[in-house]
């Protein structure tokens, strides 16, 4: 059996541990909230911009804006998007795992498959496996919209430019506190969603200026607001894992510190049955 | 009684405004324009530029920066990546900001890819100080 002083040892640092997860958890569940309240504020943004896109796209004569253009696939550019820190159960471990399968996948079927990573744990996992040609770390502690933009353009140059002709996002879309979903979506070539024959009655708009031009502000717009609501997705859920990781790192840590009391107590009581037993037959063959 | 017209502002960080209201006026890509209840649908983009309603006679200014304008069965609902009121605006970060982009500006020329990113830091500011301006008015 493990010697007193061991076990007391081990239940210290479990203890600190537990501090300290316990404290990871309470950050995470401020910040997640704040996290949340940024998604459903996001929320109306992206949804009116879609619909603004639909009613033009559904109006749209004439030539096709090149986002829209559909191509060959030949060159595929995935975004994946981690969070930067880690403790936050299979958060990120999943979702890489996800996009590496999925590249594997893809790889017989396309030519080039790039990676773009924001940041840093789906960097590290995917930089050994694949080469990621440019990785945004360290943007996510506080999600803003012009990171999205920057980044937004950044793919929309690539895509005009023909060096991919597909752009598929990968991340954690945040579900509930306890659940993310990992989500692949298509950001380029834009393809407006077909709405059923059903449609409301269309309403004559007046358009200015006309309806290319402004479908060709629109579109680069959306992409943006997509990149943005997928960072502001994944801050959310990185803190709801991480939340969910710390609180059942905490209740570990509780049963194992039950388990080493219980251990220690044994111990402790070995210890005095056996001092007793000596003390007891010294004194037996003082007096025999 | 005059008719009222719903207005929402809707950026990617917050709703802004939600609020009734009498008329507005806009500055869109081809020019300023204004809406009163009644108007047919329409839908424009929107410059950097001022926004303005009336509600009760109080009258609102706000600074936005680009976006859309869609006016549909008497709710008008703008999308804009940023929205502030008069009383928002910091003006000696408007002033701090129209500085530097006027710096930046006397360095680069019309072809570099910075000009255009400059161009429209300052014209923000500038908007921003006289949206500012009119607050301090009131």
């Amino acid at each position: 059996m493990a010697s007193l002083k061991s076990i007391k040892k081990r239940i210290v640092s479990v203890k600190n541990t537990r501090q300290i997860t316990k404290a990871m958890k309470m950050v995470s569940a401020a910040k997640l909230r704040r996290a949340q309240e940024n998604v459903v504020a996001a929320r109306p943004y992206a949804k009116k911009l879609g619909e603004v896109m639909q009613s033009l796209a559904t109006n749209l004569e004439g030539d096709l804006h090149p986002l829209l253009e559909k191509r060959d696939a030949k060159k595929l550019l995935l975004i994946v998007i981690t969070s930067d820190r880690g403790l936050c159960g299979g958060f990120n471990t999943n979702l890489c795992k996800a996009g590496d399968r999925y590249i594997k996948e893809k790889m017989n079927s396309y030519e080039q498959v790039s990676v773009l990573t924001v940041g840093r744990k789906g960097y590290e996992f995917l930089k050994s496996r694949y080469t990621v040609y440019k990785n945004f770390a360290n943007v996510l502690a506080k999600p803003s919209y012009q990171t999205a933009a920057m980044l937004a353009q950044e793919v929309i140059d690539g895509f005009v430019a023909g060096e991919y002709d597909q752009v598929e996002l990968l991340y954690n879309s945040f579900r509930t506190v306890m659940s993310q979903d990992i989500t692949f979506q298509q950001l380029l070539p834009v393809e407006p969603e077909v709405t059923g024959a059903s449609d409301e009655t269309p309403v004559e708009y007046i358009y200015e200026p006309s309806v290319g031009e402004l479908l060709a502000e629109i579109l680069p717009k959306n992409i943006e607001v997509q990149i943005f609501k997928a960072m502001l997705e994944t801050v959310a859920g990185e803190h709801g894992a991480r939340m969910t990781a710390m609180d059942s790192a905490s209740k570990n840590a509780n049963e194992m510190i039950g388990k080493l009391t219980l251990q220690y107590n044994r111990a402790r009581q070995a210890a005095i049955t056996t001092e007793l037993m000596e003390i007891i037959s010294g004194s037996e063959s003082i007096k025999g | 009684m005059a008719e009222k017209m719903k207005l929402e502002i809707v950026t990617p960080y917050k709703k802004v405004v939600d609020t009734e209201i009498e008329e507005v006026t806009a500055t869109g890509k081809l020019g300023e324009f204004g809406v009163l209840p009644g108007h047919a649908p329409f839908l424009t983009s929107l410059k950097i530029g001022e926004l303005v309603f009336k509600n009760n006679g109080v009258t609102e200014h706000m600074s936005l920066n680009w976006g859309y304008f869609e006016v549909c069965d008497d709710k008008i609902i703008v999308l804009v990546e940023t929205a502030e009121t008069a009383s928002e605006i910091d003006i000696e970060r408007a002033k701090a900001a129209q500085g530097r982009a006027e710096e930046a500006l006397k360095k680069l020329t019309s072809e570099d890819k910075q000009f255009k990113v400059y161009e429209a830091a300052l014209e923000r500011a500038i908007i921003r100080m006289q949206v500012a301006g009119k607050a301090v008015r009131k």
